[in-house]
């Protein structure tokens, strides 16, 4: 075939929201067209989500990229790559791959993610090395160099917590990854874990021999099967490699680590019920203090870690905390992975240094709306996050930044909204979804959700007096709460009703006003 | 599926718990692996598991009732899991939810009367720059909208 001239390689990405787009049978269909001679690998995603499904080929070192492609033009494809309409020129060259700044996501998307001979060639384990050879102090030194803070949303420096975890005195000690990622909007921690899983065990790795601790978990949502699966080959191919076990890369050093399957509760991203829903518990909230990293999984000292803060360790071992921290603003060091989503033109996962205004990843980096019709909100940070109007879009992204504004940057998603959205309708949404996910421990979050809808039904259906009963609902649920579910529901809804009170009117009067 | 005997479930309730021997916290994978064998947690595995764990009846029943994944009911042959969320929502999500619901005369967590499909509302799988989104049983759906989900439920036997 012509058409596939000096390719040696084609790469049809594996990640489940290309295969939700049609990447399995666009996979197949090339396969059943190329020889022997051509490899074809089942890469993550680079981020592009609106160009998947998203096929490179490989052509004298060089990915030239076509997407997003379609089943039946695969043909026409291979015939003819070059001049095909869906062709993107090479995939390092596209705006949204230039204008990154990858760090944590180097690999993703470059890589076969389970070849482990790859994963070493593109960088992997010299982070993991660099840890072996300059010792525990070293580690924690580095990470609190760094800069990095819990990008779970919780923003808690990661050096102090491996620091605290490192001091405390207990026969075992165990890292638990959190990939309990149930935030509407994020998707970086299924990203990393489908397209590059040994960075993630890297990570913990390294983790281990910076506190002590010999024994991983990572809690992994039952909503990913994808990242199930290629988490439990990873850890085994790391296992034969030596990455894991009672010797780590000959050094005498254990750790080793298991993947647990959560149970569709999304109050179990909150560290204390998930560290409950690991012991075999329902996933309710527990007080704090003790903090996890004294008495946590099994009331031992725990290293809790959103996949985003773990899977950064090994770029920060191999390259230097000061090189990590030279990127960011303020206390918000180094990238983060916004997740550009909802009805949003260009969506996807983009790493960026902190500081690049939320206006600016909306407009220019997401190119507006995919409807096309104006932006009228951004809910940054998940179910639990505020909505912010165009007025506030010249906020810099960092975590003291969006606190200030009365938001949170939580797990970095960003939800947009066009004007076609009713925003008193997402507020009683905030308060059904924290009814239905409640763990029930904490008064204010169980009843205060239900009566949060009742308040906003009545307040849409003209009592505007009921405005002070959810403005003071909202007060309580915030002091009242142990944990972000109850505590922070009241962002998503008093945002809205500060920003769009118009959305709070009854149905008559705004379709008077319209 | 017929209903497995007391003695069925007791037996495969101990083969499971025997794998599971040795691991910290093992309820939840004991559960998922008996769901995974019955298609729900049969009441009568309850006090075998609780008895092979040293634990009592009530602290497995909580488990089981606290979590959205466990089902003490048999389930459809296929499973619908449609996302509510607000990404989903922003892109259209709303008329999906409706359209499903209309195809299938089914409410949320309901299964047809001939036992082929189970409509479950989800809340994220972590598509959410290419909604509203949706699987059938392990297949992830994305961009879809309403005529697109009732065609897709229409497939399933």
């Amino acid at each position: 075939m012509a058409g596939l001239d000096g390719v040696t390689r084609i790469f049809v990405p594996g990640d489940m929201a290309a295969r939700s787009l049609g990447a399995d049978a666009v996979a197949e269909a090339i396969a059943a067209e190329i020889g022997p001679d051509i490899r074809l690998t089942r890469n993550g995603t680079r981020g592009m989500i609106f160009l998947e499904p998203l096929v490179e080929m490989e052509r004298d070192g060089i990915r030239h990229a076509y997407g997003p492609v379609e089943p039946h033009e695969v043909a026409s494809l291979l015939a003819d790559p070059e001049s095909h309409p869906k062709a993107l020129g090479p995939v390092d060259e596209i705006d949204w791959m230039r204008l990154q700044t990858r760090l944590t996501f180097a690999r993703c998307g470059v890589i076969d993610p389970l070849d482990f001979a790859e994963y070493e060639a593109h960088g992997g384990l010299k982070g993991l090395r660099n840890a072996l050879a300059s010792g525990r102090q070293a580690i924690l030194d580095e990470v609190t160099a760094s800069g990095l803070r819990g990008r779970g949303g919780a923003g808690f420096p990661t050096g102090i917590k491996w620091t605290t975890v490192a001091r405390a005195e207990a026969p075992w000690k165990y890292i638990v990854a959190n990939a309990d990622e149930g935030d509407s909007g994020t998707f970086a921690d299924r990203i990393v874990m489908e397209g590059d899983p040994f960075t993630l065990i890297e990570g913990m790795a390294i983790a281990g021999l910076a506190t002590g601790a010999t024994q991983g978990y990572v809690y992994l949502r039952s909503e990913y099967p994808d990242a199930i699966r290629v988490m439990e080959a990873a850890v085994a191919i790391a296992r034969e490699n030596g990455v894991l076990g009672p010797d780590i890369l000959g050094s005498g050093e254990a750790f080793d680590m298991e993947i647990r399957v959560g149970a569709g509760a999304y109050v179990c991203g909150e560290e204390t019920s998930l560290l409950n829903s690991l012991e075999g518990k329902r996933g309710v909230v527990r007080a704090k203090p003790p903090l996890p990293a004294l008495e946590g999984f099994m009331g031992r000292p725990t290293v809790v870690n959103n996949v985003v803060s773990l899977a950064t360790v090994p770029c920060i071992l191999a390259e230097g905390g000061k090189t990590y921290a030279a990127h960011g603003i303020g206390k918000s060091l180094g990238t983060i992975p916004l997740q550009i989503a909802g009805n949003v033109r260009f969506g996807g996962l983009f790493e960026i240094a902190f500081g690049m205004t939320l206006g600016e990843i909306v407009d220019k980096i997401g190119g507006g709306t995919a409807s096309g019709r104006p932006v009228r909100a951004v809910q940054v940070g998940g179910p639990l996050g505020a909505y912010f109007p165009r007025a506030l879009f010249d906020t810099p992204f960092g975590y003291e930044d969006f606190s200030s504004k009365s938001g949170l940057i939580g797990h970095a998603g960003i939800v947009v909204f066009d004007d076609s959205v009713d925003m008193g309708e997402m507020a009683r949404f905030a308060m059904e979804f924290c009814a239905i996910e409640s763990c029930g421990k904490c008064t204010p979050c169980r009843i205060g959700a239900v009566r949060g809808v009742e308040t906003i039904d009545r307040i849409r259906a003209g009592d505007a007096a009921a405005k002070e009963l959810l403005t003071d609902l909202c007060d309580t649920m915030t002091a009242g709460s142990l944990c972000a579910l109850g505590g922070f529901t009241p962002y998503p809804v008093m945002s809205a009703l500060r920003h769009f009170p118009e959305d709070f009117q009854p149905a008559s009067q705004r379709e008077a006003a319209e | 599926m017929t209903t497995p005997t007391g003695s069925e479930v007791a037996e495969a309730v101990a083969q499971i718990a025997a794998m599971h021997a040795g691991r910290e916290g093992p309820l939840l994978p004991i559960l998922q692996d008996v769901q995974a064998r019955f298609g729900h947690i049969p009441e009568a595995s309850m006090q075998p598991i609780a008895e092979a764990l040293n634990i009592g009846r009530a602290e497995v029943h909580g488990v089981v009732s606290f979590y959205h994944d466990f089902h003490t009911e048999p389930r459809g042959r296929h499973v619908v899991r449609v996302c509510r969320s607000e990404a989903c929502q922003a892109r259209g999500g709303r008329a999906v939810e409706e359209g499903v619901r209309e195809a299938l005369g089914l409410d949320w967590n309901e299964t047809t009367a001939d036992g082929r499909v189970t409509l479950e509302p989800v809340y994220c799988l972590g598509l959410c720059a290419s909604g509203p989104n949706a699987t059938i049983d392990d297949r992830p759906a994305g961009r879809l909208d309403a005529d697109r989900i009732a065609g897709l439920v229409a497939e399933l036997r």
